[in-house]
């Protein structure tokens, strides 16, 4: 079955719509006045890591690798499937053989044609451990025949499961039936790399002077920790309808210095530095933008034997939980919109319902005499206090939050609890080796779905520091990965932890830019914010 | 002469050593390694990671096949943090830039802290005076990182004069903020420095017999004054120009240039360890060669240490 005959025939039809239109310098669609200078320049905090698409492990550096290559399918501005060098896929009944079919005019920025063996020789260089690529383990996910021999060495990259029937045929083959295959092929990682690019530059071949792509846009300049600049690819298939002809990314480290700038007209969109979105929502109210992002922030237990005897009570836990007053956290400290936390996964995952557990009904004056009541319980009060170290990785952020809810669980319980912060990557290796009390972690789906939330609780996750175990929350969720429907499944998972309370939920991140009014289609409804540049102009003002 | 600068040398490749191996030792003792992070690698990931970099080895041959690979290719090994780069494109990229941004912030220092310093000596006690060691106090208690955003904030957001960071390239309306806001507080201390020295050598007897001699006040200051009155700048020079031209850090954060100073800084925070110890080599090779070039420089200044 062919999935997209419709949106091609829109696609085309906007193809040649935006050839004829780009002279009268409107948009094919909406028929706004398009800028002149279809120049877009925005910032990062930060160096991306890599340009190489089997390599790149950062969100930022995956949003230039979109622009640079195309995989075989793309993400519209709501987060949809729509093609992308393969026109479309058939998969068998077991959903574990996939058949995509390559357009036969797609073409690298050196004029090589795209072909199914682009496909198959990047896969294959995710997949090598010569590569030692940090994001191997999506080939894993993807459960590529053969991935874990190839991966350790003990099978050569040819036999993984991925062949190239013909130059436009491609054929994959995975070791589970898995139903959302095709949309982890937007992923970075699966993009295809040009082989004879590699092979003559090495590690040099994402220079600007040696890379070829296959994407809207061509790399022109790159100075890390400055600048890079990405120009209009001309071979693109379909570089007529793309309006913007520039994008230069700038770094600037210090976020306010970036609103400075963004406020002077030097970028089009910019940074909004923590604690000042109210102000600029304000003063800004076309620019400043808040979305929810699929990100948790909470505190978790150490449960395991290194931890204190008071965390294997419950009542305890849930003590500190409901004593914690999540609406000052996220309309005092934070201002941001961002959204009170009652359940591990955000709301805003797709697929899932926030369950109404029980404490999130309550108001935060019942919440707290009900953990007054909960802790005096369990045994402790003036008299015998509960001490507590609070842990958090350095940062001024993570502090107003960790003495707020310092303050909270002595103003409410009682509770002695003394800070701790630790450089992040220390920090990460004593939580990890459960040598805390009480730490603060941040978790951000790597996928549009509530498992990659909730998996992190379950006994064998690599991710749970405070080593909760539930057979049932273990259960439910090994036999979530066979449903093809697992809502009931993660809602009751939601439901054990809300009463087993091994973690406390605080909020839910959002997402703050600023981003000029003359710059359109920004794809806010995309929830995992993947955007491309093609997508986006500028009209004139 | 030539038997204290081959002294100089010889005590200067054992000191490089055991920085080196001072150096590459902390690093390994920090908690955490280059790809730790919040999602864990799965273990098979890591140990190619590893293998690959020869991360799995023993420090100890890690250290010596390092060292090695500078001594035979000049290889400073790649970055574990940015994989397109090597150690020596991040140094090639930074570099130039922190050096130039450095040595004009030197000259600058320099041309404004002697003469200022100086005049104020000179001039001790008037008005002009109070305004010099005004300016230079000022110009002291002024941290680079109030100053940077502030400069911004004035030249770029309020008078649109300036662009508000970048490099491009090294033109000059992108150097003149980060210029003078890392320039100030060097320029600052050159000034007291100066002047202190300069009016305690004003103070010696053998000014008093040289005025009492008659000879002009101009002669008096540039032929008997100066000279020994800079003794005290140049020790503090040499340190300061090797500060100056290998970055800092603030200056790359507020003005986005590009050079090596933030990635000195965050190679620590990332465990990205090739990066931090070649910089940490180039910038201890550096204080020693200045060292050295300030001590020949005193020894020019000051018979006293010649001889």
């Amino acid at each position: 079955m062919n999935y997209f005959p419709k949106s091609l025939a829109v696609g085309f039809v906007l193809a040649s719509f935006a050839s004829a239109s780009v002279l009268a310098a409107t948009h094919p669609v909406t028929g706004e006045t398009l800028a002149d200078d279809q120049t877009f320049t925005y910032s990062l905090l930060d160096e991306f890591t890599s340009v190489d698409p089997q390599i790149v492990e950062d969100v930022s550096g995956s949003a230039f690798v979109r622009d640079l290559f195309e995989g075989l399918m793309n993400q519209d501005a709501d987060g949809n499937l729509i093609p992308g060098v393969a026109t479309g896929f058939t998969t068998n009944d077991a959903k574990d053989v996939y058949t995509f079919t390559l357009r036969d005019n797609a073409m690298w920025s050196d004029g090589n044609p795209v072909t199914a063996h682009d496909f198959v020789y990047s896969w294959r260089r995710l997949a090598d451990p010569a590569t030692a690529s940090p994001y191997s383990w999506f080939a894993e996910i993807m459960a590529l025949e053969n991935v874990g021999g190839v991966m350790s060495g003990e099978a050569s990259p040819d036999t993984l499961g991925i062949t190239a029937l013909d130059n436009h045929t491609l054929e994959v083959r995975l070791t589970a039936s898995l139903p959302y295959f095709a949309a982890m092929t937007t992923h970075a990682s699966t993009f295809p790399t040009p082989e004879w690019v590699v092979r003559t530059s090495g590690n040099d071949w994402t220079k600007p002077e040696n890379i070829v792509s296959n994407g809207a846009y061509i790399l022109t300049e790159h100075i890390p920790n400055e600048r890079a600049v990405r120009e209009r690819n001309t071979m693109y298939w379909n570089n007529d309808a793309t309006i913007l002809d520039k994008v230069v990314t700038l770094v600037i480290n210090d976020e306010n210095v970036d609103l400075t700038r963004y406020l002077a007209g030097e970028l089009d969109m910019g940074t909004v530095p923590s604690g000042q979105y109210l102000r600029l929502k304000e003063d800004y109210p076309d620019e400043a933008t808040s979305f929810p992002r699929l990100c948790t922030y909470y505190y978790t237990f150490n449960l395991s034997p290194s931890g204190q005897e008071a965390y294997q009570d419950v009542r305890v836990r849930q003590a500190l939980s409901y004593a914690v007053d999540r609406s000052v956290v996220t309309e005092k400290i934070l201002q941001a919109g961002q959204i009170q936390a009652f359940t591990f996964t955000p709301g805003a995952t797709a697929g899932f319902e926030v369950p109404p557990v029980a404490f999130g009904q309550m108001t935060q004056d019942e919440r707290n005499a009900k953990a007054k009541e909960l802790m005096a319980e369990a045994g402790y009060g003036s008299d015998n206090p509960l001490n507590i170290e609070l842990m958090y990785n350095t940062s001024e952020g993570h502090k107003k939050i960790a003495i707020a809810v310092q303050q909270m669980w002595k103003e409410t319980l009682g509770v002695k609890a003394t800070l701790a912060n630790q450089e992040w990557k220390t920090f990460l290796k004593t939580r990890g080796s459960q040598n805390f009390d009480v730490a603060r972690g941040g978790w951000c789906g790597d996928y549009n779905e509530a498992s990659t939330f909730l998996d992190l609780l379950t006994t064998p996750s690599g991710y749970n520091d405070g080593k909760f175990s539930n057979a049932e929350v273990d259960e439910l969720m090994l036999e979530a990965r066979t449903l093809s429907d697992a809502t009931a499944n993660y809602t009751r998972v939601e439901e054990i932890l809300a009463n087993e309370m091994p973690v406390i939920p605080v909020y839910h991140y959002t997402g703050v830019f600023m981003l000029k009014s003359n710059v359109k289609g920004w794809p806010y409804d995309n929830v995992e914010q993947n955007w491309y540049s093609r997508d986006l102009y500028k009209v004139s003002k | 002469m030539f038997n204290f600068i081959i002294k100089r040398i010889g005590i200067a490749i054992p000191t490089l050593l055991i920085l080196i191996a001072l150096s590459f030792y902390l690093m390994h003792a920090a908690p955490g390694g280059p790809f730790t992070s919040e999602r864990p690698l799965p273990a098979q990931v890591l140990a190619n990671i590893e293998a690959k970099y020869g991360l799995d080895q023993p420090v100890w041959n890690q250290m010596t096949n390092y060292i090695w690979g500078i001594l035979t290719e000049f290889d400073f090994g790649p970055s574990y943090k940015y994989h397109d780069r090597s150690v020596n494109d991040i140094i090639g990229q930074g570099f130039p830039i922190t050096m130039k941004y450095g040595f004009w912030s030197f000259i600058v220092a320099i041309g404004v802290g002697i003469p200022l310093g100086a005049i104020a000596a000179i001039k001790k006690n008037t008005w002009i005076d109070y305004l010099a060691v005004g300016i230079s106090i000022g110009a002291q208690v002024l941290p680079n990182f109030v100053m940077a955003p502030l400069l911004i904030i004035v030249f770029t957001l309020w008078l649109g004069w300036l662009p508000g960071g970048g490099w491009n390239g090294g033109s000059w309306e992108y150097l003149i903020m980060p210029v003078i806001a890392l320039s100030t507080s060097y320029m600052a201390s050159i000034a007291r420095i100066t002047r202190s020295s300069i009016l305690e050598v004003l103070n010696t007897n053998y000014i008093r017999t040289a005025k009492s001699k008659g000879l002009p006040t101009k002669t008096i200051f540039f032929r008997h004054v100066l000279k020994p009155s800079l003794l005290p700048v140049i020790s503090y020079l040499g340190p300061a120009f090797v500060g100056l031209i290998t970055g800092s850090v603030l200056i790359d954060i507020y003005f986005s240039t590009g050079g090596m100073g933030y990635f000195f800084v965050n190679s620590a925070f990332n465990r990205d360890y090739s990066v931090m110890m070649g910089i940490t080599i180039l910038v201890g090779g550096l204080t020693i060669i200045f060292s050295l070039i300030v001590d020949l420089l005193y020894a020019w200044v000051d018979p006293k240490i010649r001889y």
